[in-house]
């Protein structure tokens, strides 16, 4: 038996997801929480359109890890289109 | 801020129960990984429970297999800081993230093992995607 420290959290709570927004942003990092001001993720790195597609930004991160350029982001509920883990993705 | 040392404690003799070596200052790391040769997996350890919790078991598995690392050593972040940031300098491409564990062979990385692929994961299969990366990198060609 292994030792666990945080039971009794959001279902995706410590998680790496990938966070696409309705307005077509793509925001990568370890989701904590969320509540009334949104999805809390931790963490976090954000697609650069210009640096790349979103795709390769992903496949990126998934080989090198996460450019962390904030600790903490609140996403408004409303505008979050899709949470997706990344160890669940196809790359 | 790091946990109560005796929190931790436990998650310490997980690893060194399974033949691991702590690295706790910066002069431990630079013996163990300058001018590192043969085969070593470095072992990032967490208090995370969401995927350190299924790290260490995962690794304790795969290090029944065959085919295995000469070294294991591990630094624990969050913990020991110095130790730990120096340890992630000898695999500078790769952003931090714990747990995660590299595999080296003569001062290269050959693997990584990010986070976000224990995550959710029963220790069986992160033991198997060890075992498979260990059977690449660390087997004898014939």
């Amino acid at each position: 038996m292994s030792h666990v420290f945080h039971p009794g959290h959001h279902a995706l709570h410590g998680i790496t997801v990938v966070l696409d927004t309705t307005s077509g942003e793509t925001y990568l990092g370890r989701f904590d929480s969320e509540d009334e001001r949104g999805v809390h993720l931790l963490d976090v790195g954000r697609h650069d359109a210009e640096a790349g597609s979103r795709e390769d930004y992903i496949r990126r991160s998934a080989k090198f890890g996460i450019r962390v350029e904030q600790k903490h982001v609140v996403l408004p509920k409303g505008s979050v289109a899709r949470v997706t883990p990344l160890g669940e993705l196809q790359l | 801020m790091p946990y109560n040392p005796t929190l931790v404690a436990p998650m310490r003799e997980e690893m060194t129960r399974m033949g691991a070596k702590e690295l706790t200052t910066v002069q431990e790391v630079d013996a163990a990984l300058g001018d590192q040769e043969g085969t070593m997996l470095v072992f990032v350890n967490s208090v995370c429970g969401c995927a350190a919790g299924n790290a260490r078991p995962g690794l304790r598995l795969a290090l029944a297999h065959g085919v295995k690392p000469q070294q294991v050593v591990t630094v624990f972040a969050g913990q020991d800081l110095e130790a730990t940031a120096r340890a992630r300098q000898y695999f500078s491409e790769y952003q931090p993230s714990s747990p995660s564990m590299a595999l080296l062979r003569d001062g290269e990385v050959v693997h990584f093992v990010h986070r976000h692929q224990i995550e959710g994961r029963a220790p069986q299969a992160v033991a198997a995607d060890l075992t498979s990366a260990f059977d690449k990198h660390f087997g004898v060609a014939v």
